[in-house]
């Protein structure tokens, strides 16, 4: 099943209320880390923010003081977009090609925070993670992170999907 | 080709064999792999900033994905840069080099 359809030269796909309030959640959640919760010390800037020079912290460190309000910028537009097109309590999506864009980079960005967070390797089975943290606890924050994860990776796919018209 | 000798070919010396000097070589944009980024974005991505090919874009992606690393662009220093932090602006994990 799909979640997002080409239409009248625009993406459009339905969210529910459950799902909307999701991803408002993990972008809004981004927003922070990019503003008031910015620390070069937390592993998801370090990840969204890498060295260019990971031999040579001076120079990586000289280059940021060039790109890094810029990359910041570009993050922050790209998750405001999401949660201005995306109705807070869920229902259509229309987007345009610069609107899917932006999406398709938030959402690889809060599927790259929440990634970590949750630990995702190369070899690492989603679903069974799912599974085993369900049966361990139900209601654990590790099945909400999951499942979101999961999610988040449902759209991006969908999204690219029929952005690249495959 | 039995009985036939094979002619001779004495070594020239050939200029390009010629070392390339370190000032002149490029520099690289190298991404790599991230357990995270799903393969038909990375080749998306690659479409869109380089202007490659579907099929282009598709090998260095599987290049990423199965060796770890892939070189996605070369010039001047200063533009790999560029080109790093374009790949950043989407949540590819690039770094600069000299090879």
């Amino acid at each position: 099943m799909t979640l997002f359809v080409r239409r009248d030269g625009q993406f459009v796909a339905r969210f529910g209320p459950g799902e909307a309030t999701a991803v408002h959640q993990v972008l809004g959640e981004i927003v922070s880390l990019l503003t008031d919760g910015f620390d070069h010390g937390d592993p998801v800037v370090e990840r969204l923010f890498p060295d260019v020079y990971p031999d040579d912290p001076a120079d990586s460190t000289e280059l940021r003081r060039y790109t890094e309000d810029d990359l910041k910028a570009a993050k922050l537009d790209q998750a405001g977009s999401v949660l201005a097109t995306l109705p807070a309590r869920g229902g259509e999506v229309r987007l345009d090609d610069e609107q899917a864009e932006a999406w398709l980079r938030a959402l690889n960005d809060a599927r790259l925070a929440l990634g970590l967070r949750l630990d995702i390797r190369d070899d690492t089975d989603v679903v069974v993670e799912l599974d085993d943290a369900v049966m361990r606890d139900p209601t654990s924050a590790r099945v909400e992170a999951l499942s979101v994860y999961e999610y988040l990776t449902y759209v991006q796919l969908s999204l690219v999907e029929v952005v690249t018209g495959g | 080709m039995g009985g036939m000798a094979a002619p001779q070919v004495v070594p020239v010396e050939s200029p390009d064999t010629v070392e390339v000097p370190e000032a002149d070589r490029p520099w690289v944009t190298i991404v790599w792999n991230d357990p995270v980024n799903l393969m038909t974005y990375v080749t998306w991505v690659f479409q869109k900033l380089f202007g490659y090919n579907r099929e282009k874009a598709e090998r260095l992606m599987l290049d990423v994905h199965h060796k770890g690393r892939a070189i996605v662009s070369s010039g001047m220093r200063e533009r790999m840069e560029y080109d790093a932090s374009r790949l950043h602006g989407y949540g590819l994990w690039a770094t600069v080099d000299k090879p």
